[in-house]
This record gives C-alpha cells, sequence and structure tokens, in this order.
C-alpha cells in the first residue's frame, strides 16, 4: 500500500512538472514580449528592458524555469537595490499587471472559487442523484417523463443563458438576492450573507450538472436492477426499499463518485463563464484575464494548481472505489 | 406426504410491442414435503417464468398472472396469486427459498457473505443479529465450507464457482425453508462440482424435509434426483409423471423425441442420432393447434389433421402420469420404444 | 501405419501465460501454465475429442495447434510440415486447410454482415474465385449445412442459435479445410438442436474426411462423436485411447471420477450405481501441484505421486499417465 502510494505521489509530481514546463514552453514560442506588457501605453524602452531584467525574462528558457521552481522552496527576489523585492516561499512569480505576489493573488481567488465549487456539486449531487433514482423507479410513468424534459433543458441551456436569465430576473427584476457586484463574503465569516452571494452562481452551475447526473444515475440505477444480485435480495424477502438503498445504491455509487469527483476538480479554475456574469472575483476570472494579458506568472500557476486538484482528485477517487468495491482491493 | 406447494391452471403472459407472450400457459403440478419435483425443458418452454411466479418475482406492472398457486405457511395456506406483496414478500426467504444458476453475479460483490447471509435471517427475525451469525456460521458448515468461522467474513470473489454455490445454497436454507426452487443449479459449474452440488441437496433435503423444484434442461441431473418430472414445451406442460415412467416409458412425442435425441456414455458408440427436426416455435405466433404438430413425426397417425388444429389436453389412463396428444395412449404406448439403456 | 495417414502431430506442447510481476510476488508463480507439455497424433479423417473441466487448457490447447496463439515451445507437424515455428505470414496460406468453429454462436458472427458475406470471408481473405462464382458456392455450402440458401441476404440476428451455428460451420468448411478446430460448438444449443448439429459435422466429417479436434466438457457428446479421446487436467493430458474404451473402461482415476459425475438420463441407474465423488478444489493452474498434478484430488496418492511426474504409458488400447493405473 506505500509503494502503492509512493508511486502515485512520484507520478503526480512528474505531471505537474511536465504540464508547468509545457507552459512556459508555449509562451516562449509565442510571438509577444511579455515585458512590453508589464506597463502600459507611455512606456519607455528603459522601464520595459529594466522589468525584463527584474522578471527573468532576459534569461534563456531553462533558466528560467530553473528559477520559478526553486522559487517555490525558497522564495524569489527580482531585482536589485531600491526597487527590489521579494515573494516569499512558495513563490510562485509575481504578476505585474496585479501587483502582487502570485501567491496572494491565489490566496484571495481560491477561497471564493472552492466556494462556488463546493456548494454547486452539493446542489447538483442532491438533485441529480434523487432526480435520476426517481426516474428510474418510476421508469415509463410521469415523474420519469418529467426528469427527462429537465434533463433536457439542463443540458441544451449553457450557463451563460441560465446565469444571464438568472441574474436579470432573480436579482435585478424581482429583487430577491441582492447583486453580486461588490462585497464577497466569506463562508467562513459570514453563512447566511455567503449564501445570499453565492445562490445564483451555485444554481446556475448546479443546472447544468444535476442534468447530467440525473441521466447517468438513471441509467446506472436501471442496469443495477436487472443485475442478478438484485434478484436474489428480492428472492430473500427484502422490501424494495432496502434493495434500493443497500444493493442498488451502493453500487451505484462508486461511478458516480467517480465522475462528481473528476467534475469538481474541473470547476476549480473551470467555471470561467459563471464567474464572469455573477462578478465574482474567483480562480477562473483571474485564469482568464492573465491569459488575456499574457501574464506568464499567473497562467503557470493557476494551471499547476488546477492540474494539482485534478491528481489528487484523482488519487481520493481511485482509493474511495477501492474502499466501496472489494475486488478492486485485491490489485 | 404432506403437500406444501400445489399450482393449478397456472398462466403468466407479457403484453409486448409484438403480441402477448403466453410464456405460461396453463400449467398445474403439485409438491410435497420431501421430495423432488423436476420441471424440464428448453430455453423459451417457460420454466424459469413458472419458478419466478411462484416466488411473485415478477413485475407486477409487466406480467398478467392468473390461476392459483398455493403454499403451506405452518397451519395455512397463502394464495400467491392473490396475495398482496406484503404478503408475499413474508414468503421469500422464509417459506419458500430460491437459489440460481450463476453463484457469481448472484451475489453481491461489495458485501462479504456474513452480511449476505445474516441478511436472510434478519429480513424475517429482526434485529437478533448474534442469532442470525451464529445460524449463518453453523449453515456453512452445513454445507461444507471448510473453516466457517473464519470465511463467512469473506467476500464472494474469493470464493471458487462451487463453494459460491454452497454459499448460495447456505444462504437460501437460513430460514429452514419447506420449499426450494433451484434453477439450473449446476449448469455454470464443472461436471465434479455437480456431483458434488447434487449430493449435498440431496443430503440437505433429507434432513430438512424439505421439497424441492428443480428447473432445468439436463436431463441427466433430472434422472439423478428428480421423484417426479413435468416436461414443458412452449409454455404448456406437455408429459408428466413420475421419473421412471417418464424414462423409461414416456408417452408425449416430445419425450421421446429428447430421450432419443440425447447422446449416452455408454458401452458402444451409437449411431446418428436421431434429431428432433425444426426448432421451438416463436412465442410470439404460435401455431393453432399443438405447438409441438410442426416437429411431430407422429401426427399423420391422428385423422382429420386434428394436430394442426386443436390443442390436445393433459390426460392419462393413470392419473399419476399425464400427457398431451391426440395418439390414443394405447397405441402410443405401442408404437413408442420403450427405452431401457443397459 | 504409415506415417501420411497422421495429418496433425504435437509433441510436448506449452503455452504459458506470463503473469506480471506484482502477482508473481503473491502468488510465487511466474506463469500460468495453461498448456503444460501435451503430445497426441491425429489421423486423416479422425475425429478426436479433448475432454476436461474448466482451467483444464483444452481451449488454449485447440487454439495453439492452429497457431491463434502462439505456442511457448514444443512442436505441431501439420501434413508433415513443423508448422510451430512458422510467422503469421508464413502461416497464412496453410489457413485454408485448417479452420475453426467457436463455442457462441452469438458472437462468432458479425452482427453488421449479411450471411452470404460471411461464408464468401475466406474465399475472399485466400483471394480465392471458386468456380461458378462466389455467391453460388456460398448457397451451396448453406445447402449443405441445411440452411436455405435464398436467406443469402439475411442477418445473424434473423437466425436462431442452432442456425447460427450452421453458418459458423459453412464458413469452416468453406475452404475444404482438412482439420477443423471445433471448440465447444454445441454447449450454447439447445438439447433438441444439438443433436442436428452433432449430426452435421459427423456427416461433413466423413464425406469430406475432415479431421476433428473436438473440444468439449460434456462427456456423452464427445464419446458420441469422437474415435478418440483425450482426457485433459491442468494443461496435461492425463489418459488418451480409443473413444469406445476410454468410457466403459478407464484406467486413469481422473477419467474415472469424470464418468462417475457425469449423470445419466437412466433413473434406475442413478438410483444404483455407486459414485466417485471428488474433494476438494481444482488447484491454480499458476500453481500447479508438483509431480502428479492429480494428486490433490486422487484416493489413489502416495508418496511417489508427488515426486514423480508420471509418463503416458500405453496399456493395450489406452495410454494413461498415472503411477498407478487400474
Amino acid at each position: 500500500m506505500v509503494l502503492f502510494a509512493l508511486r502515485r505521489l512520484g507520478f503526480s509530481i512528474f505531471t505537474l512538472l511536465v504540464v508547468s514546463f509545457a507552459v512556459y514552453v508555449i509562451f516562449a514560442i509565442l510571438p509577444f514580449d511579455p515585458a512590453a506588457l508589464t506597463c502600459g501605453q507611455k512606456c519607455n524602452d528603459i522601464v520595459v528592458e529594466a522589468n525584463r531584467i527584474r522578471l527573468g525574462y532576459d534569461k534563456p528558457l531553462l533558466v528560467q524555469y530553473w528559477l520559478f521552481l526553486s522559487g517555490i522552496f525558497f522564495g524569489r527576489s527580482y531585482g536589485v537595490g531600491q526597487a527590489a523585492f521579494v515573494c516569499p516561499a512558495p513563490s510562485l512569480g509575481y504578476s505585474f499587471n496585479e501587483n502582487a505576489c502570485v501567491s496572494d493573488l491565489l490566496k484571495t481567488t481560491l477561497p471564493i472559487t472552492v466556494t462556488l465549487a463546493v456548494g454547486a456539486l452539493i446542489m447538483w449531487m442532491v438533485v441529480g442523484v434523487t432526480l435520476g433514482v426517481i426516474a428510474a423507479k418510476f421508469r415509463g410513468r410521469t415523474p420519469d417523463t418529467a426528469s427527462s424534459v429537465f434533463v433536457l433543458l439542463g443540458t441544451s441551456l449553457p450557463t451563460f443563458v441560465t446565469g444571464l436569465v438568472l441574474l436579470i430576473w432573480v436579482s435585478i427584476k424581482w429583487k430577491i438576492v441582492p447583486l453580486t457586484l461588490t462585497g464577497y463574503v466569506s463562508f467562513l465569516d459570514n453563512p447566511f450573507g455567503a449564501f445570499k452571494y453565492f445562490l445564483l452562481p451555485w444554481i446556475t452551475l448546479a443546472i447544468a450538472y444535476a442534468a447530467l447526473y440525473t441521466r447517468f444515475t438513471r441509467a446506472a440505477v436501471l442496469e443495477t436492477m436487472s443485475e442478478d444480485y438484485v434478484r436474489t435480495a428480492r428472492a430473500k424477502g427484502l422490501d424494495e426499499r432496502k434493495i434500493l438503498f443497500k444493493h442498488t445504491l451502493r453500487a451505484v455509487f462508486a461511478p458516480i463518485v467517480t465522475l462528481a469527483g473528476l467534475d469538481f476538480a474541473g470547476l476549480i479554475g473551470g467555471a470561467i463563464i459563471t464567474e464572469t456574469i455573477f462578478n465574482l472575483p474567483g480562480l477562473g476570472r483571474l485564469t482568464l484575464r492573465s491569459v488575456y494579458e499574457f501574464d506568464l506568472s499567473v497562467v503557470v500557476a493557476t494551471t499547476i494548481l488546477a492540474a494539482g486538484v485534478v491528481i489528487v482528485m484523482n488519487l481520493l477517487v481511485d482509493m474511495f472505489y477501492a474502499v466501496l468495491d472489494p475486488r478492486v482491493r485485491v490489485q | 406426504m404432506k403437500e406444501i406447494l400445489s399450482v393449478e391452471n397456472l398462466k403468466v403472459s407479457f403484453p409486448t410491442d409484438d403480441g402477448l407472450v403466453r410464456a405460461v400457459d396453463d400449467v398445474s403440478f403439485t409438491l410435497n414435503e420431501g421430495e423432488t419435483v423436476a420441471i424440464v425443458g428448453e430455453s423459451g418452454s417457460g420454466k424459469t417464468v413458472t419458478s419466478l411466479s411462484i416466488m411473485d418475482l415478477h413485475n407486477r406492472r409487466a406480467a398478467q398472472v392468473s390461476g392459483s398457486i398455493k403454499i403451506r405457511d405452518g397451519a395455512n395456506t397463502v394464495e400467491v396469486v392473490s396475495a398482496s406483496p406484503e404478503e408475499t414478500r413474508s414468503l421469500r426467504g422464509r417459506v419458500v427459498s430460491m437459489i440460481f444458476q450463476d453463484p457469481m453475479s448472484s451475489l453481491h460483490p461489495y458485501y462479504k457473505i456474513s452480511n449476505q447471509l445474516c441478511e436472510s435471517y434478519l429480513v424475517h427475525h429482526p434485529r437478533q443479529k448474534k442469532a442470525a451469525l451464529d445460524k449463518a456460521i453453523s449453515m456453512l458448515d452445513l454445507v461444507g465450507i471448510p473453516q466457517p468461522d473464519k470465511r463467512v467474513h469473506d467476500y464472494p470473489h474469493q470464493f471458487s464457482g462451487g463453494m459460491r454455490q454452497r454459499v448460495m445454497i447456505a444462504m437460501a436454507l437460513m430460514n429452514d425453508p419447506k420449499v426450494l426452487i433451484a434453477d439450473e443449479p449446476t449448469t455454470a459449474l464443472d461436471v465434479t462440482v455437480q456431483a458434488q452440488i447434487l449430493t449435498l441437496l440431496g443430503d440437505l433435503q433429507k434432513q430438512f424435509n424439505m421439497g424441492i423444484v428443480l428447473i432445468t434442461h439436463d436431463l441427466g441431473v433430472v434422472a439423478q434426483v428428480s421423484d417426479r418430472v413435468n416436461v414443458m414445451y412452449a409454455g404448456k406442460i406437455v408429459e408428466s409423471g413420475p421419473v421412471d415412467d417418464i424414462f423409461y416409458k414416456p408417452l408425449a412425442p416430445y419425450t421421446l423425441g429428447l430421450l432419443n435425441s440425447i447422446p449416452r456414455a455408454g458401452d458402444k458408440k451409437m449411431g446418428r442420432l436421431s434429431a428432433i427436426a425444426g426448432q421451438p416455435p416463436s412465442m410470439i405466433n404460435l401455431p393453432k393447434g399443438c405447438s409441438f404438430a410442426p416437429r411431430c413425426e407422429f401426427k399423420e397417425k391422428v385423422s382429420g389433421g386434428r394436430c394442426l388444429s386443436e390443442m390436445p389436453d393433459l390426460t392419462g389412463i393413470s392419473s399419476e402420469h399425464r400427457s398431451r396428444c391426440h395418439v390414443d395412449e394405447k397405441e402410443r404406448q405401442k408404437l413408442f420404444p420403450t427405452l431401457a439403456v443397459k | 501405419m504409415a506415417s501420411s495417414d497422421v495429418i496433425l502431430s504435437v509433441r510436448d506442447l506449452t503455452k504459458h501465460f506470463p503473469v506480471n510481476k506484482r502477482t508473481q510476488k503473491k502468488t510465487g508463480s511466474t506463469a500460468v501454465k495453461a498448456v503444460d507439455g501435451i503430445s497426441f497424433d491425429l489421423k486423416r479423417g479422425e475425429t478426436l475429442g479433448l475432454v476436461g473441466e474448466s482451467g483444464c487448457g483444452k481451449t488454449t490447447a485447440g487454439r495453439t495447434i492452429l497457431k491463434l496463439i502462439e505456442p511457448t515451445s514444443g512442436s505441431i507437424t501439420f501434413e508433415g510440415q513443423n508448422i510451430s515455428e512458422l510467422s503469421p505470414q508464413e502461416m497464412r496460406p496453410l489457413r485454408s486447410q485448417m479452420q475453426i468453429i467457436f463455442q457462441d454462436p452469438y458472437s462468432a458472427l458479425n452482427p453488421r454482415h449479411t450471411v452470404g458475406r460471411i461464408i464468401a470471408a475466406p474465399f475472399e481473405i485466400q483471394g480465392i474465385e471458386p468456380q461458378g462464382g462466389t455467391k453460388r458456392a456460398v448457397q451451396e455450402l448453406m445447402e449443405r449445412v441445411g440452411l436455405n440458401p435464398e436467406h443469402y441476404n439475411r442477418y445473424p440476428h434473423e437466425f436462431s442459435g442452432g442456425q447460427r451455428q450452421r453458418i459458423g460451420i459453412a464458413r469452416a468448411i468453406a475452404l475444404k479445410p482438412k482439420l477443423i478446430v471445433a471448440d465447444e460448438p454445441v454447449s450454447a444449443l439447445d438439447v433438441s438442436i444439438q443433436a442436428q448439429v452433432i449430426n452435421l459435422l459427423e456427416d461433413l466429417s466423413k464425406e469430406d474426411n475432415i479431421s476433428i479436434v473436438f473440444i468439449a466438457h460434456d462427456l456423452s457428446v464427445v464419446q458420441h462423436i469422437s474415435d478418440r479421446v483425450a482426457v485433459m487436467y491442468l494443461g496435461k493430458i492425463m489418459e488418451i485411447g480409443n473413444s469406445r474404451d476410454i468410457f466403459s473402461n478407464p484406467s486413469h482415476p481422473y477419467t474415472k471420477a469424470l464418468l462417475s459425475a457425469a449423470p445419466k438420463p437412466d433413473p434406475k441407474l442413478e438410483r444404483t450405481r455407486e459414485r466417485i465423488i471428488l474433494k476438494g478444489d481444482l488447484p491454480s493452474p499458476m500453481n500447479p501441484p508438483s509431480g502428479c498434478v492429480f494428486r490433490t484430488r486422487c484416493w489413489k496418492a502416495e508418496s511417489k505421486c508427488e515426486t514423480e511426474v508420471p509418463t503416458l504409458i500405453t496399456h493395450g488400447s489406452l495410454t494413461t499417465a498415472c503411477h498407478f493405473p487400474n
């Protein structure tokens, strides 16, 4: 077991290195001068050159990458003399556009995205799985047809449509929930306030995913219900409720949780549209802006973070599967 | 002998897009304590549908069931066809149990067998966890699982095929049912393992005085363990009687054809097998008249083409041995060769 | 016995499937010894039955003989030519001579091809244009196996299991092979249909003088159709000989146990005969027992059986691998 974990860890680190290096290479190939973008229109060449040296853009690619890597462990100092500054470890770089160390940027944006993702996850799992089970149980009848309408809507409506519709009608027209133009409220400080702040973005994301999970759960439940071991359970005299919860759902959970873990990982850094519509200063919005502005440090950092989250979720999901399915543990 | 199960005029039909499938069409038989009744047939004969009806395991919305299935429960008799789902559920696993063909897929892969065995007990004896586990271990011992107190905590995939079938048998007997339905219990097993399992079932039957309904297509197995036999074809019983009568003095053309067509591992290599011509009929468009007529070599013996227009009744000179055929029974006794294999 | 009588000769044929390192450490074995040194001869026009329970290696043996699986070691001589070392390219022209019929009629036929196309495939693959055209040749084959030639353009799902098996047989005999390996060809069929297909195979084999390796687990079917029978256990041949003699008077304890275990459709006999019930479970082919592989379940086993592998010795009409044959 220990060997297995170590091997996974080693492979994960290797993946992160490859991913981050790939970003560096992409930026190196692009025909833009990152130093020139560090100041606005009124730049003169001297400032640009000074920035270039400070940020290390004058050095060869591999050296730049090495400086980046060592910065993670030891912190990184930029420039010399009066205009020098330091980004303490773990330093993921410095963003000129935002005028801050990238780690600080992540500290402020990550909680927002995580809150968004976690809330949406809870919502879509509860709604999706419940509807899926109901649709399977009442297959061919009204509840099933109703849920398939929901599935159709949820999968066809893009998030920018749902988000905007919710924003316009619920926030602006009916004024049920305040606009989120200002005032991020941390969930830990003020749950109720945060709830109001995040409600519409949660619903926007949840609708799209719940539709997918309804469809998937329905199919998985129907397939499991036709398995021989469910027939055995019935032959033993178990009531339908017990059969559903103990036998069917346990078997269905494994693939659903696998998917959910990966979808969750994708939201960290991927909920760009939702964050933009509701003006949430989260990781997705930060990444989008940094790509437009060719802010290399931020893009590298968010890419690594996103990749890291996917890797961790993959590992957790695999372990969860082993807990659920004893046949997997043999391997 | 006490009668514990009685099936009368059972009909099970399934409406499909292509028409009504009469999977079971007027089937009647009885089962007594301590005896084994076999239901023999090929795919599509309706034998599995019959067995599922006894336990009320059909989807009530999909299947149309009529007739009578009476099961003895202590001093009472329960009529399964008209009983509520709650009533039949109480019978399952307690008075009537079932074991299936494929033990790997019939056991839940995620739960230890202790969990699955105790579950059988706890459904009908709630909250007696200690008693359940004790019973589970003693049942595993009874079916011949070595080190039962250790192995009870294993998962299904940790057992071999034969062992898993033993576990299934143990699970089915947790509540000492009076009726055991065995649906092709040894078809998926190797022949040496099959011998072990059939011997085990025989021993357990004697010990518990159980009645067994054995569903199979294997005539060898029928000969080994059955007391009485019902032969099914296209949803109907075409012959029923004591096992010796069926094998040595068959009266239905289908039974005769079947017995003639199986190769026998005897002393000498026999000539060409005499196969039954044609194929089993489609259950959706059953031919008018006797369902076996298209394949029967004796229809010329019946005047007026009755075989093709009229379904014969299940009758017999002896009430013990009945068959469905328009040819006069005495004539059939002369016509059909007596099969006595050395 | 003229050597041109023998169409197939197998000597010490072995197929080991290597296992990955993790399983190696866990089980202490380096390979699954599916086929572990089998030898036999097959005469022209003869049917050899290969019988045994699951894990005995009969299916692997059948495929290795045809080189559908590459043997690990040993020799296969077909029509006097050693084919064990031949590459797939070199095997191609020989393939028209050796064919296979599969067990599952539902998965052996491509559901997207018409029956005509399926049966014509061998001609296409070998680049042969039969006299009178492919279509006519296919329809003749269909008639020969008992199918209606007008169903040339139908798809497999429109046929029953027994009919699909006939399609498989038509495909196998299209190129007039000298050798057919039939891998459990009737196990998946209803009892009343099995007899039809068995008769068909017997007729074809006699008419065209085809040698058949008939793999099955059903002893009575094997006994009926085979001239000689080889009984396999854990990758080795326990006994081989004349079909009649093996089943009426076997020498090897395993053959006796197999015969005893198989129920006969004769109630009086079943009630009175003595039964041999083997104890225990099948050992894993990854770790077969030392010496005689059958010793863990054999009632005759003694210390010699643990240390010495019994060789096949001929007594009369039976060739048996046992230290204490009957």
